[in-house]
């Protein structure tokens, strides 16, 4: 308890970091929204009644406080380019996408990655082994674009499997949503496949040399048990800050994932914003990023707990 | 699901239990192959206890992990001779019989009660899976036989200690849960791996007493490997003296502390700590290294360093041969065995 206490006070604290990293990296960047939005030959008192209207004239710090303020009544503020709509309701359009993207992605990725590596680590150096890791090392060496192309033209194009550019929400229709998600997702899953398989695999190694699983053998426990029951949990620290750190990356990074399957997703929206110079668009859109990166990582954190009970002493005293 | 195996009755006190014929074990490395094992024969009575006794890298934990079939022949690793256990050839089984012999029939307690146990699971679990496995215990009987175990080897408060994690425990404590762990399911044959070596001193005698109290308690037969002389001495009736892969000297515990036959039994036995030397005194360590596993000395590995050597030595490898008196054997592997002084005090 006094664990997750701790770890909520630090967790202010960084979120509070993180919205002032975001404000200042977004402030820097060069470009000048009010050029952007005026364009080529603009008369020199419309740029300074611009800026004014912006907000822009004022010094940074007051322009972060009163940011900040409008962020934690929940006011993100609204966009900079005509229709100027309300930052907080594009991003609540776009997350449930790039979140679902990530999810499922992600889920595929640990649902494949797990009996592969166990596969793997159960004989190290045999032919399953070399095998599994030359296949990951290709897919890792090939661009994600690229397999997101060729699947594109084979189970779309080709094959009409899956339908294009459709989006439907879930809540709209379950299965068209899933269907739809499926090959965008599995895009995500085989590059983080092949890192999870890895990183897995050589801490299963490492675990299976360990004296408490000859000790399991010498119980007469079944191999497949002792990999299960004994052998995962202590090997699984890499993957499972792995998989914190690619939840974050994701869901602000499917890009291209979304721009080939024409899904309207966070990636898609900042990268569209940034163009535009759409400062508050960007602020915010990287601000819920951030966030959510923050936060699964104080989840992962906590989970270390149940995965090594050695590490719960250092917090109890 | 669960194997229901009624505990066989144990043999017979006085049966012959385990015969080891020839074993070799030999490791495929980069470097060469590694004779680890190199030609051991072993007998065991139902009950007996015997003391494997060496100096580090002389092949018993793998001798222990071979008789148990715990290394088995594969792509690195080859096995010749047997290992008969109760009847049965250990590496001629499926992998599957060889795993119901795990634990009913032989089990082994490690060298290392930090690692030896799984960090991230519960002390009682340790004991309750075996259980569940082999006795086909449900969760509730299993449990409370856990408890009875841990009571056995002299852990207090043996209910809160099973819902701790092994690294709330010390190491003794640790120690004990291992051996729990290897008595849950009451086996013919226990193989103790140096069961002592990682632990502090005061303990390591506790530890000892205890295993030796259980096993002569239960009519369990042991095998207790140690670097060390002076842990078997009492708790074994018989020894076998290891040196590079092979057995150099065997015979009774007491008889081969009443007069060592082969000049390196003779070098370990000096190398006893006494009670009466004064503390801290260092270690009187055998002068020399030990063989080189890949490419032992010509002729008696002993050659090296021993102070008796000459040039058949040098020429022929000597093979065990029995130099006890009828009924009493007592076997060496020596050109020039030492004498056996003229008053025997035995
Ligand atoms: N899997 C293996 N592959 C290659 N060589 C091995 C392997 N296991 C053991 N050896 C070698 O076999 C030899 C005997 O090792 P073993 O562990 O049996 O010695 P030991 O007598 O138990 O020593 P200690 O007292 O240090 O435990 C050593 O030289 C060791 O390096
Ligand atoms: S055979 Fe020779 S070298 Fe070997 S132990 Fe005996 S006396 Fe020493
Ligand atoms: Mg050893």
């Amino acid at each position: 308890m006094r664990k997750v206490l701790t770890t909520l006070a630090e967790l202010v604290l960084v979120l509070l970091l993180v919205s002032f990293g975001v404000f200042l990296l977004v402030a820097l960047i060069p470009g000048d929204p009010a050029v952007a939005i005026l364009g080529d030959g603009f008369p020199p008192e419309a740029y300074a009644a611009l800026r004014a209207e912006l907000g822009l004239d004022r010094p940074l710090l007051v322009r972060y406080g009163d940011w900040l303020l409008g962020v934690l009544s929940g006011d993100l503020g609204s966009s900079i380019i005509p229709p100027q709509t309300d930052v907080l309701d594009r991003i609540l359009a776009a997350l449930p996408v790039s979140l679902q993207l990530a999810g499922m992605g992600l889920a595929m990725a640990i649902v494949l990655a797990v009996p592969l590596a166990m596969w793997s680590a159960s004989k190290p150096g045999g032919v399953v082994d070399r095998i599994i890791g030359a296949s990951m090392f290709g897919i890792l060496s090939v661009p994600a674009f690229l397999i997101g192309l060729l699947l594109v033209l084979v189970f779309v194009n080709e094959l009409g499997w899956f339908p294009r550019a459709q989006w439907v929400r879930i809540g709209a229709d379950p299965i068209g949503n899933l269907h739809h998600a499926f090959l965008p997702a599995l895009v995500i899953a085989l590059s983080e496949l092949a890192l999870f398989t890895r990183i897995l695999r050589n801490d299963l190694v490492t675990t299976l040399n360990e004296d408490f699983i000859l000790a399991a053998r010498a119980k007469g426990m079944h191999p497949v048990r002792i990999l299960v029951g004994d052998a995962l949990r202590p090997s699984s620290f890499s993957v499972v800050t792995l998989l914190g750190i690619s939840v974050g990356r994701l869901v602000g990074s499917t890009v291209i994932v979304e721009y080939l399957f024409a899904l309207p997703g966070m990636g898609t929206l900042v990268v569209n914003a940034a163009n535009q110079g759409d400062f508050p668009m960007v602020q915010g859109a990287v601000l819920v990023v951030a966030t959510i990166y923050v936060l699964v990582n104080a989840g992962i954190d906590l989970s270390y707990g149940y995965l090594d009970p050695r590490t719960r002493r250092a917090h109890a005293a | 699901m669960s194997r229901t195996s009624s505990p066989a009755s144990r043999p017979e006190r006085g049966t012959p239990l385990l015969a080891v014929r020839d074993l070799r074990t030999v490791f495929h490395t980069p470097r060469g192959a590694v004779r680890a094992v190199d030609g051991v024969d072993l007998d065991l009575a139902a009950g007996e206890t015997l003391g494997i006794v060496g100096e580090s890298g002389s092949g018993k934990s793998v001798l222990g992990r071979t008789v148990m079939g715990l290394v088995t022949s594969g792509p690195t690793t080859t096995i010749t001779g047997s290992v008969t256990l109760d009847g049965s050839d250990v590496h001629a089984l499926s992998s599957r019989a060889r795993r119901q012999l795990w634990g009913p029939r032989i089990a082994m307690v490690f060298q290392d009660p930090m690692t030896s146990l799984n960090p991230v699971k519960h002390v009682g679990t340790h004991l309750t899976e075996p259980l569940r496995l082999h006795l086909g215990l449900g969760r509730r009987a299993a449990a409370e036989r856990a408890v009875e175990l841990l009571t056995q080897v002299g852990i207090p408060e043996p209910a809160r200690r099973a819902g701790q994690y092994p690294h709330e425990l010390s190491g003794g404590m640790r120690q004990r849960v291992v051996i729990a762990m290897a008595l849950a399911c009451d086996p013919d044959l226990l193989i103790a791996d140096e069961p002592t070596t990682a632990l502090d001193v005061t303990v390591q005698k506790q530890i000892l007493d205890l295993l030796g109290d259980l096993t002569g308690r239960l009519g369990m037969a042991m095998v207790l490997i140690s670097h060390d002389l002076g842990a078997i001495a009492g708790r074994t009736d018989r020894v076998g003296v290891m040196y590079g892969g092979r057995v150099v000297e065997s015979t009774a515990t007491t008889a081969l502390f009443a007069a060592p036959r082969h000049p390196y039994a003779e070098a370990l036995l000096a190398s006893i700590p006494q009670l009466t030397d004064p503390p801290h005194t260092v270690l009187r360590a055998i002068e020399g290294s030990p063989p080189d596993l890949v490419a032992p000395p010509q002729g008696c590995r002993f050659r090296p360093r021993c102070p008796y050597a000459d040039q058949q030595c040098h020429e022929e490898d000597p093979v065990l041969v029995d130099l006890g008196q009828p009924g009493v054997p007592h076997r060496a592997a020596c050109h020039h065995p030492l004498p056996v002084p003229a008053r025997v005090d035995a």
